[in-house]
C-alpha cells in the first residue's frame, strides 16, 4: 500500500491537503485534552503511573515465571494454552483449531495482536472469512485498509466518508452521514455474524498471572457478544500482556481509558476465566520478537506498553502525518520504538520521526521512557548501518567542522559571506529549509567577532 | 562568580545579539564573564542524527574550553541538555562530570542560582512565549501539560519582572514547533506545518513579539513568519530581559 516509501515521503503526501491534515490534528488534540481532564481528576495520578510501570517491570523481569505461573491457571481452568514463537506459528494455531472444528467463518474483535501476525490475509488465503467486528475495524477492513490509530482505527476516516463506504458495502441510503444511524447499521449487519458464526477471536488487555484469567476491554461489547455465542473462543495475546496479581487491574483498568480516551474507564472490561460449559476456550501465546527485546537492555521497557495510544494522541508529528506514514502495524511513537525491533532496515525511519518533543513519554501511563529509546534507536540504527551514505558524509563533515574552532569560524564566515553576496546559492528549491521558510538573515559579524572587538583585553 | 559563556553555534554565526544580550544581561547582575574563544558546538546535531559517535571531538573541546568555571551558562535550552545528558570524556570523564553539574540554561540560571527578584528592564509590548521542548520537558524549565502538577514557569517569572510587558495565554501552550534539529530539513513537510499552527495560535492572539528560551525553535517560526510576510518579530528572552 505504501509501496517502500519511508515517513518523510508518505508525510508529505498527507500534507498536501492541508484542511484535512487541520482536522486529523484537531480530532487527536481534542482526545488529547479529554485525557488530560481525566487525569486532572484523579489527585493521585503520577503515583498511579509510577506503580502501573513499577508493576510492569517486576513482569519484564519475572517473565517467565509469571508466563509458567499464568499457563499452569489457566489449564487448571480448562482453557487449553498454546505458545506461538512468532506470527506464522500464531496463524498456524489458529488455522489449526479453526480447521478442527471445520469453520470457515469467523469473527473477530479488536487484537493489534492479530494485525501485527497479519492473521487476516494469512486467512483469507486458506479461504477463511474473518469478520472484524469493532466498528472502527469493520470500516478500515471494508475499506481494504489497516488501521490507523491502535484504538481509534479509522481515525482517518471523516463521517461522510463512512457514509459513502457504507452505502458501498452495506446499501445504506446515499449520503447518509450520521454516525448514530450509521453504527446502527453496521450493528444490524455485524449482528447476523454474531448469530450465525461458532468461532470468535478477542484480543487481550490483561492477563493476570495468579488467577488464569484474562481481562478483554471494550466500548461496544463486540468482543463479549463474539466469545459468549461463540463454540470457540480464541483469546491471542502478546506475552508481555501480564500482570501478576487480580488487584493490580485496580492500577492499569483505571490507568487504560482514561490515557485512551479520556473516559473513566471502558463501557465493557470483561473478566473470562474458563470455557463455559460446551465451550472450549484457547489462549495463543506470542512472542514475536518480544523476548529479543526483553533482551535489549535500552528497549526492553517498550514493552511495558498496554496499547493505549495515548502517546499518538499528543504526538505532535503524529496528528500531522497521519497513522499510516509510519507504514507498520503500530504507528506513532510507540511503534517507532517497536517496530525496528522486528525489521530495522524497514523500519529505519521511524525513530527520526520525531522532534524528541517529550510528550509522549509524559502521558505515558506506563512511564516508558519512549523518547530516549528514540533517540537510542537512531544511534542503533547508525551504527547498524540502516542510516544513508550521503547523511553519513554529511555527518562526517560536519564533526570535522565543528571540532576544529579553525574551520568552523572560517565556516561560519564564509557561509555569511555567501548567504549576503550570493543568496540564491542557499535561496533555491534544493535548499528543504527554504522551501517554505526564509533563511535568517546573515548579520554583518559573528559574536565571536564582536567579543573580540568590544570586550577582549 | 566567575561564568564562562557557551554561545549555541549557530547564535554565534546568526543571531549575534542574543550572545550579546546573554553577555550583558549577566554582566549587570553582577557575574564575571569569560567567553572561551575556541568553543564551537555542542554536538548536538550529530548526536541527534544518529551520529553520536562522530561527537567525540566537539566532547574533547568543549570539555578543553569550559572546564574549571563556577558556572557554564548558555542561552539555550537544547544545547544545555545535550551537555548535561551526553558529555562524555575518554581521557578524563571527571572533567565532564564537573561540566555536566555546572552547566545551567541561562533562564534556571537567573531563578535558581543567582535567584533574581528584580529586573531593570521595559519591554512594552504584547508578547506569546515559546515553550521549547528541549528546556521544559528536559530540564523542567516549566510545568508541563501533561503532568498533573502544580504550575511553575522559570521564563515566566523573569517575563513579570519586566516593566509594561504583556503576555499572552496561547490555546495549546507547549506544543513543539517541528524544528527539532535535523528533523527540520529530513522531516520538512511535518516540521513545517508544526511551526505554521504555531504561528497561527501566537497570531490568533495578537502578538507583536514571540519569545523563547531557544533561538533555534525561534529561527524556524522566523523563517516561516517572514515567508508569510507577518509583521510579528521573535526575540530570544535574553533580549527582552536585558531591554531598557
Amino acid at each position: 500500500m505504501t509501496q517502500g516509501k519511508k515517513h518523510p515521503a508518505l508525510s508529505e503526501k498527507f500534507n498536501a491537503d492541508e484542511p484535512r491534515v487541520n482536522w486529523h490534528d484537531e480530532t487527536l488534540w481534542f482526545i488529547r485534552e479529554k485525557r488530560d481532564k481525566a487525569a486532572w481528576q484523579i489527585p493521585e495520578w503520577e503515583t498511579l503511573r509510577d506503580t502501573a510501570s513499577q508493576i510492569k517491570h517486576n513482569v519484564l523481569s519475572n517473565l517467565s515465571e509469571y508466563l509458567v505461573q499464568f499457563e499452569e491457571q489457566a489449564k487448571r481452568n480448562g482453557v487449553t494454552v498454546h505458545w506461538a514463537a512468532d506470527a506464522e506459528e500464531h496463524n498456524k494455531i489458529v488455522r489449526k483449531i479453526l480447521q478442527q472444528h471445520n469453520v470457515i467463518k469467523i469473527i473477530k474483535s479488536k487484537s493489534m495482536l492479530t494485525e501485527e501476525c497479519g492473521l487476516n490475509e494469512y486467512l483469507a488465503k486458506e479461504y477463511i472469512d474473518v469478520i472484524d467486528t469493532d466498528l472502527g475495524e469493520r470500516i478500515v477492513q471494508l475499506a481494504h485498509e489497516h488501521p490507523s490509530h491502535i484504538v481509534l482505527p479509522c481515525i482517518h476516516w471523516k463521517k461522510e466518508e463512512i457514509g459513502e463506504l457504507f452505502h458501498k458495502h452495506l446499501k445504506t441510503p446515499k449520503g447518509n452521514a450520521d454516525p448514530k444511524f450509521l453504527t446502527n447499521a453496521a450493528r444490524l449487519d455485524l449482528r447476523q455474524s454474531f448469530l450465525t458464526r461458532r468461532v470468535a477471536i478477542t484480543g487481550v488487555n490483561f492477563a493476570v498471572a495468579e488467577t488464569g484469567e484474562f481481562v478483554v476491554c471494550t466500548n461496544e461489547g463486540n468482543a463479549d457478544m463474539g466469545a459468549h455465542l461463540a463454540d470457540v473462543h480464541i483469546a491471542c495475546m502478546g506475552i508481555e500482556k501480564l500482570i501478576p496479581k487480580r488487584e493490580h487491574l485496580g492500577v492499569f483498568l483505571r490507568l487504560l481509558t482514561r490515557s485512551a480516551t479520556g473516559q473513566p474507564i471502558t463501557t465493557y472490561s470483561s473478566h473470562f476465566r474458563k470455557p463455559r460449559i460446551g465451550q472450549q476456550l484457547h489462549i495463543v501465546l506470542v512472542d514475536n520478537g518480544r523476548s529479543t527485546q526483553l533482551g535489549r537492555e535500552d528497549f526492553r521497557n517498550s514493552l511495558k506498553c498496554i496499547r493505549c495510544g495515548a502517546c499518538m494522541n499528543t504526538c505532535p508529528v503524529y496528528r500531522r502525518s497521519g497513522g499510516h506514514s509510519y507504514h507498520a502495524t503500530i504507528a506513532g511513537p510507540i511503534g517507532s520504538i517497536l517496530q525496528p525491533n522486528l525489521d530495522m532496515k524497514k523500519y529505519a525511519d521511524l525513530p527520526f520521526a520525531s522532534t524528541l518533543c517529550g510528550s509522549c513519554t509524559n502521558v505515558c501511563p506506563v512511564k516508558i521512557d519512549i523518547h530516549d529509546q528514540l533517540y537510542k534507536w537512531r544511534q542503533v540504527l547508525t551504527k547498524e548501518g540502516y542510516s544513508p551514505v550521503t547523511k553519513t558524509i554529511a555527518m562526517k563533515t560536519m564533526a570535522a567542522t565543528l571540532s576544529k574552532p579553525g574551520i568552523f569560524t572560517f565556516a561560519g564566515k564564509a557561509g555569511r559571506w555567501v548567504m549576503k553576496q550570493l543568496p540564491f546559492i542557499v535561496n533555491n528549491r534544493l535548499n528543504p529549509w527554504y522551501k517554505q521558510r526564509d533563511m535568517p538573515a546573515p548579520p554583518k559579524e559573528s559574536f565571536t567577532e564582536w567579543y573580540q572587538k568590544n570586550r577582549k583585553e | 562568580m566567575n561564568v564562562a559563556l557557551f554561545v549555541p553555534c549557530y547564535v554565534n554565526q546568526f543571531y549575534p545579539q542574543v550572545a550579546i544580550a546573554t553577555l550583558e544581561l549577566l554582566e549587570k547582575l553582577g557575574c564575571k564573564v569569560h567567553y572561551p574563544l575556541q568553543q564551537t558546538c555542542c554536538g548536538q546535531p550529530m548526536a541527534n542524527s544518529g551520529y553520536e559517535h562522530l561527537s567525540q571531538g566537539c566532547n574533547d573541546l568543549f570539555i578543553d574550553n569550559f572546564s574549571g568555571f563556577d558556572y557554564i551558562v548558555c542561552p539555550s535550552g537544547s544545547c544545555t541538555l545535550h551537555i548535561k545528558d551526553h558529555l562524555h570524556s575518554k581521557k578524563d570523564e571527571d572533567a565532564a562530570v564537573a561540566i555536566r553539574k555546572h552547566v545551567y540554561e541561562l533562564t534556571e540560571f537567573l531563578t535558581d542560582v543567582l535567584k533574581v527578584k528584580t529586573l531593570n528592564a521595559s519591554f512594552p509590548y504584547k508578547v506569546g512565549v515559546h515553550q521549547s521542548c528541549h528546556g521544559q520537558r528536559g530540564l523542567h524549565l516549566s510545568q508541563m501539560s501533561e503532568l498533573v502538577g502544580k504550575p511553575f514557569s522559570k521564563p515566566g517569572q523573569l517575563l513579570s519582572m519586566v516593566k509594561d510587558i504583556e503576555l499572552v495565554e496561547l490555546n495549546r501552550k507547549d506544543e513543539c514547533c517541528g524544528f527539532g534539529g535535523t528533523f527540520c530539513v529530513a522531516e520538512e513537510a511535518v516540521s513545517v506545518k508544526m511551526g505554521k499552527d504555531r504561528v497561527a495560535d501566537h497570531t490568533a492572539h495578537h502578538v507583536q513579539y514571540i519569545t523563547g528560551a531557544d533561538m533555534s525553535c525561534l529561527m524556524h517560526l522566523e523563517g516561516i513568519l517572514k515567508r508569510q510576510k507577518s509583521a510579528i518579530v521573535v526575540k530570544h528572552i535574553a533580549e527582552i530581559l536585558n531591554s531598557q
